[in-house]
C-alpha cells in the first residue's frame, strides 16, 4: 500500500483552480519534496493529503479517507503546517503534558531528550523563545510521535542557517529510520538536495515534474560548455541555458552521458537549476518529458 | 493495491498501540488546555472575591452599629439586612463570571484561528467534536462550579470576619442564628445549575459566532439580534423579541424559583427559601428545552464550521 495515493485530486476555491486533478503516488520510506512557486498549490495539497480541506477526486493516505476519517488519521501522521504556530501562551512543560496527554504514540522520553541537547527550558513559555527554538521545540514535539507519516510545509521558514541545517540533520539522523513517510515542501530547495529521495515539481495546481532522485541524477546533466563546443552542444536541444562568468552552462534532459563529457565540465545540476528551467519552459513539455 | 491484504494486519498494530488511551483522555487534556490559556476563568473570580472582602473588611468596624440597627426591625427585614452582604458578594462574583464567560467564548475559537494555533491543534489526534466540547464545558459547567467554590468560600471568609468583629459587642451569636448560611448555599447552587442550562444557548451562539466571524466577533454577537428587535419594533410596533433576548439574558437564576416580588424598597431577597425551589416548573417550561435544543443545534454547527476551519 502506497502511504499517499491520489487519482484525479482537484481543488477549486471559488474561480481559482488551486489543485487542477492530480495524481501522486508517494510510497512507503520515501522523502518527498513538493517544490512550487508561491500560490502553485503546495500547501492545497498538503492540507487535502492533511484532511484540513474538503476536495473532489479520490485521495487515500494510510488506507484512509483524510477528509472523513481525519481523527483516525492524525494518530499516525504528524504535521508540521508553519513555523510558529505554537501557541504563544504555552509553557514547554505544558506543551509536553499536552502532547502526551492526546497522543497515544508520544514518546515523553525521547522529546526530553531532545529538549536536552537544546537551551529550551521547560518552564520558558512559547512567546519567550527565539524562532529557531520554537522550531526545535516542535520538531521535539514531532518527532516523539511515532507516526507514518509526516508532513512539512515550509519547516524551517525565516530561521538562521544553523538552524535550518540542524533540523534537516536531526530529522534525517534522529528521526527518518527507512519506513516512515516524509513530504516537504520548501523555497530553500538547496537544503534538501541531499535530504529527499523523490522530487516532485507542482505549478497552477499540476504536477510537472515528478522523479526519483536516482533518476533526477542518472537523467539531468548541466555542462559548463568550452566555447568552441557551444553550438554542437546547443544541437543537443538542452532545456535550459544560462550564462556564468562569461560561460555558458547548459543543461541536458535524458542526453548520453558521456557525448556530454566531450563538450565540458560535467555535473549534476541544483533543484533550484532545474526548478528555473522546468518552470521557465513550457509546463506540458516538461510533464510529457518525464513520462 | 494490495489494501485487503494488509488491512488486517494493520488493524491489530493499531488497536496494541492505541489501548491505553481512553477516550475521554484528550478531553480532559484539552480542558485542562483551556484552563492553562484562559486564566482568567478563575483569576477574575479570584479578584472579585478579593475585591468583595477588601470591602467588608473596610466596613467591618461599622458591623456593629449596623447589626443593632438590623436586630430592631421587625423579621423579614432585619434577616434580609444581614443577608445583604453575603447576597451582594455573591452576585458580584456571579456577575464577574458570566462576564468572563462571554469573553472567553468569544475568543476560544477565534482566537486559535487568529495565532495560527489552531494548526498545531489540528496536528494532533483531538477530533473538532472535542475541541468545541472541552471549550464549552468552560461556561456551561465549570464556571458555575468555580462560581460556586468561590462564593461558598468568600461568604465563610465573611462570616468568620464577622463574627470576630461582632465578638466584643456580644453581636456575634445573632449571625449564626439569623444568616441561613448553608440553605444560601443550597439556594445558589441550584441556581447555577439552572442558569447554566437557562444561558446555555447564548453561550453555544457565542461559541458559534467565534467560529465563524472573521474579526469583530462581539459586534457579530450581538448586532443581528438588536436588529432583529429593531425591525420588530418598527415593522410591528412590538417588543417582544427584544423582551425574550433581555430574559435569556437576565432571568437565568430566576427561572428555577417561584419569586416573590417584593415591594423594591423592603430590600427582601427576591430568593431565600428552600421551598421556593421549583424545579417542576423550570423542567417542565419550553423555554428551557427550546433553549438546550438551539444551543445543541448552534454547538453542533461549531464543530462542523471548525472542521473547515483554518487560521485567519
Amino acid at each position: 500500500m502506497a502511504t499517499i495515493e491520489a487519482r484525479g485530486l482537484r481543488k477549486a476555491y471559488g474561480a481559482t483552480i488551486a489543485l487542477d486533478g492530480i495524481n501522486l503516488r508517494v510510497e512507503e520510506g520515501r522523502i518527498l519534496g513538493l517544490i512550487g512557486p508561491n500560490g502553485a498549490g503546495k500547501t492545497t495539497a498538503l492540507d487535502a493529503i492533511l484532511g484540513l480541506i474538503p476536495y473532489q477526486g479520490e485521495l487515500k493516505v494510510l488506507g484512509r479517507d483524510p477528509w472523513n476519517e481525519r481523527d483516525l488519521l492524525m494518530r499516525d501522521v504528524c504535521f508540521i503546517a508553519d513555523v510558529a504556530v505554537l501557541p504563544r501562551w504555552m509553557r514547554v512543560s505544558q506543551a509536553l503534558d499536552y502532547v502526551a496527554g492526546v497522543h497515544p504514540r508520544f514518546d515523553r522520553a525521547k522529546a526530553e531528550a531532545f529538549l536536552a541537547k537544546t537551551e529550551i527550558k521547560r518552564a520558558s513559555k512559547v512567546r519567550q523563545l527565539s524562532k529557531g527554538m520554537v522550531a526545535q521545540l516542535h520538531l521535539a514535539l514531532v518527532m516523539a510521535i511515532d507516526a507514518r507519516l509526516l508532513v512539512l510545509d515550509e519547516p524551517t521558514l525565516g530561521l538562521d542557517i544553523l538552524y535550518r541545517k540542524q533540523f534537516y540533520d536531526s530529522l534525517l539522523n534522529d528521526y527518518f529510520d527507512g519506513t516512515r513517510t516524509i513530504v516537504v515542501t520548501t523555497h530553500q530547495v538547496e537544503e534538501i538536495q541531499h535530504v529527499i529521495t523523490d522530487l516532485m515539481f507542482i505549478n497552477r495546481g499540476r504536477i510537472v515534474l515528478e522523479t526519483s532522485m536516482e533518476q533526477f541524477e542518472a537523467r539531468y546533466f548541466e555542462v559548463m560548455v568550452k566555447p568552441e563546443h557551444l553550438a554542437a552542444a546547443q544541437a543537443l536541444k538542452p532545456i535550459y541555458e544560462r550564462q556564468l562568468f562569461g560561460r555558458s552552462i547548459l543543461l541536458f534532459d535524458n542526453v548520453d552521458r558521456l557525448q556530454l563529457a566531450e563538450l565540458g565540465e560535467l555535473r549534476t545540476p541544483s533543484i533550484a537549476d532545474l526548478f528555473v528551467a522546468v518552470m521557465g519552459s513550457n509546463a506540458g513539455t516538461a510533464q510529457g518529458a518525464a513520462k | 493495491m494490495n489494501t485487503e491484504t494488509k488491512q488486517p494486519s494493520e488493524t491489530s498494530f493499531e488497536s496494541q498501540a492505541i489501548a491505553p488511551m481512553s477516550a475521554t483522555r484528550p478531553f480532559y487534556w484539552s480542558v485542562r488546555r483551556e484552563l492553562w490559556e484562559n486564566r482568567s476563568i478563575y483569576m477574575a473570580p479570584l479578584i472579585a472575591a478579593s475585591v468583595v472582602l477588601f470591602g467588608f473588611g473596610m466596613t467591618a468596624f461599622r458591623l456593629p452599629q449596623l447589626r443593632r440597627n438590623a436586630l430592631a426591625l421587625e423579621s423579614a427585614r432585619m434577616r434580609a439586612a444581614i443577608e445583604l452582604p453575603y447576597d451582594a458578594a455573591a452576585m458580584m462574583i456571579m456577575f464577574t463570571v458570566f462576564i468572563v464567560g462571554i469573553f472567553y467564548c468569544l475568543d476560544a475559537l477565534h482566537g486559535e484561528r487568529r495565532d495560527r494555533s489552531i494548526l498545531f491543534w489540528k496536528s494532533l489526534p483531538v477530533s473538532d467534536r472535542t475541541s468545541v466540547l472541552s471549550k464549552a464545558i468552560v461556561p456551561l459547567a465549570i464556571l458555575p462550579l468555580l462560581t460556586f467554590v468561590i462564593v461558598v468560600a468568600t461568604q465563610l471568609v465573611m462570616l468568620l470576619l464577622s463574627t470576630a468583629v461582632l465578638l466584643p459587642s456580644g453581636l456575634a451569636g445573632t449571625t449564626w442564628q439569623l444568616l441561613p448560611w448553608p440553605r444560601l448555599s443550597l439556594i445558589l447552587f441550584y441556581g447555577l445549575v439552572t442558569s447554566a442550562l437557562w444561558e446555555a444557548p447564548i453561550f453555544a451562539w457565542l461559541l458559534l459566532v467565534s467560529s465563524w466571524a472573521r474579526r469583530a466577533t462581539f459586534l457579530w454577537a450581538v448586532l443581528p439580534w438588536l436588529a432583529i428587535s429593531a425591525i420588530e419594533k418598527l415593522a410591528f410596533d412590538t417588543t417582544f423579541f427584544i423582551r425574550m433576548l433581555v430574559r435569556r439574558l437576565t432571568g437565568g437564576f430566576e427561572e428555577g424559583f417561584v419569586v416573590v416580588h417584593y415591594p423594591k424598597d423592603a430590600h427582601v431577597p427576591v430568593v431565600d427559601r428552600l421551598t421556593q425551589f421549583d424545579p417542576l416548573k423550570f423542567f417542565s417550561s419550553p423555554g428551557l428545552w427550546i433553549g438546550l435544543v438551539i444551543a445543541a443545534v448552534f454547538l453542533i454547527g461549531t464543530i462542523r464550521l471548525r472542521r473547515y476551519r483554518g487560521p485567519l
